[in-house]
């Protein structure tokens, strides 16, 4: 009588289903957006959402190491939406509304494009909706605005320019007498080509700029650069590039001996690193954005994150996953620091905001500490080395650590003057 | 002849959405209005494809009105939402107005491709322009209604009745105009130019007139947009965005001025539905929704009402 026994199964099955759900709180609605199609999908935005899926699962399944053993956001599970954050600023502030308005999400993690965020920040105000930004660079968020429901978990793009500038200070021991610099020509190409010149202009007084190119994005041949570049003779050559007019830039400046006649810094070397070990000589300098990837810390989140993601995706996680991590562990922080001021009820989204601000919580890549920004921008140290090859495996070499306050601005101060007055704190 | 019923439907779609907006969720309000600024760009491009010419670079003029609505905040803190509206219009109606001097002399795929090269060169210019935000873009301010910034519950519906107004009247005065003797040359210069000429009329004058037009539509759609969305960046000049309001030309057919907003609504509720159920391959449903559109309904979605009548 197998219609019996299926009648049975399921009359016991919601006999049983009340209790069980009675146990657990509603589960929380977490809207995760993050590039799906486009350039900026495969460096960023696929290795974020894969970030994004690994917690959400292991959170609910109270995987996560301590102090995140609880189940997922003081209890109650997670559940995400995923979102493409490809298209014009329209469509994105048209999908974060219905993500808030239609969707109902309780709070909203993501956006890579500094663009995206800018556009999005004032639409989470307007709509009261707890937002977190995970990887976006632009350091005009807070410094144009003040935001209440806004947060950002990672450093923005000043701190890897100074960061950059320091480490080749140190490295040349002071032998610098020209720079240059080859990046792309857009927001992210040319502030990260500003912070590093006013830094170096700062650190080595004197130091000119031999040239500086700007390509357009995307424009995958780079030899008219490169000669520039090489008959400017610098010492130091900087470049912001990533994921495929990195990985061009690379496979065309090698063969013509760039890498040997100058130091080179790749800011966002780390996601190339691994799949071009070969084409990089010893001696590249390359970040990760701040301490993420092969510059993250030695500990017990770092070793659990970092192998779970290895054993799922078959390649360990790029600076842009571990953003991601940050971002929705920093909420988690938050979110449990709220309910237990709340007598260990589920926070309004106002006490979340409120345990949010100035806090100071652990990602795998260590310390965040949410102290810029009025309370709403992360700092983080930062590290930089060089490129060596390791039996044919790529790893980083005299890796040099900064710590926050010396490569973030101080709050309330805008990260241009503080470069310019010569970062006094 | 038959009575032109078109400007009582016009009317009667405008009210219903005045009433019925009251009561929707805010979100799909915000949809709308996306979709009426849109809507004002691909009623130009109608104007135009009637004569047979696409403009595969609609979004400069999109971009100018933006732009210029949202320059006159930064720099004046004009916030008046009909004076930037007026201004993104004049702006991009004036470019038109100058480049109409040149692409007026071409048609077919030299007019597409050449106004495609001159918005990719006002791309290009705001990327470099470091002081407006490069490619991050910059705010533009919360906008005014006679000096009045309407409670936070209502400004999205303030915002959508402008934007239903400032629609209704375009579609309207487009409607007038496409009903008089230059409006009408439309078709026969598609057809055959040559014996335009010959009866007497200026072809090179009439696709002025409509570039300029369409233009000061895209202008306005363009400024409508910045005050809805609060952000404008170079992308608005890209040439994805100008594909985009061709795929809505296509989408809704150059039948009727209602075919625009039409075309633009439906092409916004699959985009956010698309993005909503298939987060990974959305683009593909939007493709596949196009294809079906064309093979099914060559003249468009309009061809829907137009048959029905019809009959």
């Amino acid at each position: 009588m197998y219609f019996v026994d299926r009648l049975v199964i399921a009359m016991t099955a919601a006999a049983f289903a009340p209790a069980a759900s009675l146990a657990q709180e509603a589960p929380l609605k977490i809207g995760v957006v993050t590039f799906l199609s486009g350039p900026a999908a495969s460096p960023f935005g696929v290795p974020a959402r894969n970030a994004a899926e690994i917690m959400v699962e292991m959170l609910n399944g109270t995987k996560v190491p301590a102090p995140y053993a609880a189940r997922g956001f003081g209890g109650a599970a997670l559940q995400m939406q995923l979102v493409d954050e490809s298209g014009p600023a329209t469509t994105q502030v048209t999908e974060f509304r219905n993500l808030a308005q239609r969707d109902n999400v309780d709070m909203v993690i993501g956006y890579v494009s500094s663009g995206n965020c800018l556009a999005v920040a004032p639409v989470a105000e307007e709509l009261k909706k707890l937002t977190v930004f995970f990887d976006c660079g632009t350091p005009r968020i807070f410094e144009e605005k003040s935001y209440k429901y806004v947060f950002r978990t990672a450093s923005t793009a000043t701190m890897d320019s100074v960061g950059a500038a320091l480490y080749v200070k140190e490295l040349k021991a002071g032998k610098i007498k020209s720079i240059a610099g080859v990046n792309q020509n857009y927001a992210w190409g040319q502030d990260s080509w500003v912070d590093f010149e006013a830094s170096m202009k700062q650190l080595t007084p004197g130091v000119q700029v031999a040239t500086s190119q700007m390509p357009k994005l995307f424009a995958g041949q780079y030899n008219a650069e490169i000669s520039t570049v090489l008959g400017a003779k610098a010492d130091v050559v900087h470049s912001s590039f990533w994921d495929g007019d990195l990985e061009a830039f690379i496979l065309q400046a090698g063969p013509r001996g760039l890498f040997k006649r100058s130091t080179v810094i790749l800011t966002t070397g780390e996601t190339a690193m691994y799949k071009l070990a070969e084409h990089i000589p010893d001696g590249v300098v390359i970040g990760a954005r701040g301490p993420y990837g092969p510059y993250a810390p030695d500990n017990e989140l770092n070793r659990w994150f970092s192998k779970t993601f290895a054993d799922r995706y078959g390649v360990p996680p790029n600076y842009a996953a571990y953003q991601m991590a940050q971002a929705i562990l920093g909420t988690k922080a938050a979110w449990e620091k709220a309910q237990s001021a709340n007598g260990g009820n589920r926070p309004s989204t106002d006490q979340a905001i409120a345990a949010f601000e100035r806090l100071t919580f652990e990602s795998p890549a260590g310390k965040v500490e949410m102290v810029i920004g009025a309370g709403h921008q992360a700092i983080t140290e930062t590290a930089y080395g060089v490129s060596k090859l390791v039996k044919g495996k790529m790893t980083v070499a005299n890796v040099k650590r900064y710590p926050a306050t010396m490569v973030n601005p101080p709050d309330g101060v805008k990260a241009a003057d503080w470069i310019a007055n010569g970062f006094k704190k | 002849m038959s009575r032109d019923r078109t400007p009582r439907t016009l009317a009667l779609i405008l009210l219903a959405l005045l009433v019925s907006g009251q009561f929707l969720p805010q979100w799909t309000l915000f949809l709308v209005t996306v979709a009426l600024a849109k809507g004002l760009v691909v009623l130009g491009l109608m104007i135009l494809l009637r004569c047979g010419l696409v403009s595969f670079g609609q979004a400069l003029y999109y971009c100018i009105g933006a732009y210029a609505a949202g320059m006159l905040g930064r720099l004046f803190g004009a916030s008046d939402v009909f004076t930037l509206m007026l201004a993104g219009m004049a702006a991009a109606g004036l470019v038109g107005f100058v480049l109409g001097f040149l692409l007026a002399r071409y048609r077919s795929i030299f007019f597409g491709l050449l106004s495609l090269a001159v918005s990719m060169i006002l791309y290009g210019l705001l990327v470099k322009t470091e002081a407006l935000g490069s490619t991050d873009g910059f705010h533009v301010l919360p906008s005014t209604l006679f000096g009045l910034r309407p409670a936070d519950a209502w400004v999205r519906y303030t915002v959508l009745a402008v934007a239903l107004l400032v629609a209704f009247i375009a579609a309207l005065l487009v409607h007038r105009y496409l009903g008089t003797p230059l409006g009408r040359l439309a078709s026969a210069i598609k057809d055959n130019e040559i014996r335009v000429e010959y009866m007497g009329a200026s072809a090179r004058h009439a696709i002025h007139v409509k570039y300029v037009i369409a233009a000061a539509l895209a202008g306005l759609g363009g400024a409508l947009a910045a005050t809805t969305v609060g952000h404008i960046d170079p992308e608005m000049a890209y040439w994805t965005t100008s594909g985009e309001f061709i795929f809505i030309t296509i989408l809704a057919g150059t039948g009727n001025v209602i075919a625009p907003f039409l075309g633009a609504l439906v092409f916004g509720v699959i985009q956010t539905v698309a993005f909503g159920i298939s987060p990974n391959t959305w683009q593909m449903v939007l493709g596949g929704s196009l294809l079906v559109v064309i093979v099914f309904l060559p003249n468009g979605l309009w061809s829907l009402f137009r048959g029905r009548k019809a009959a």
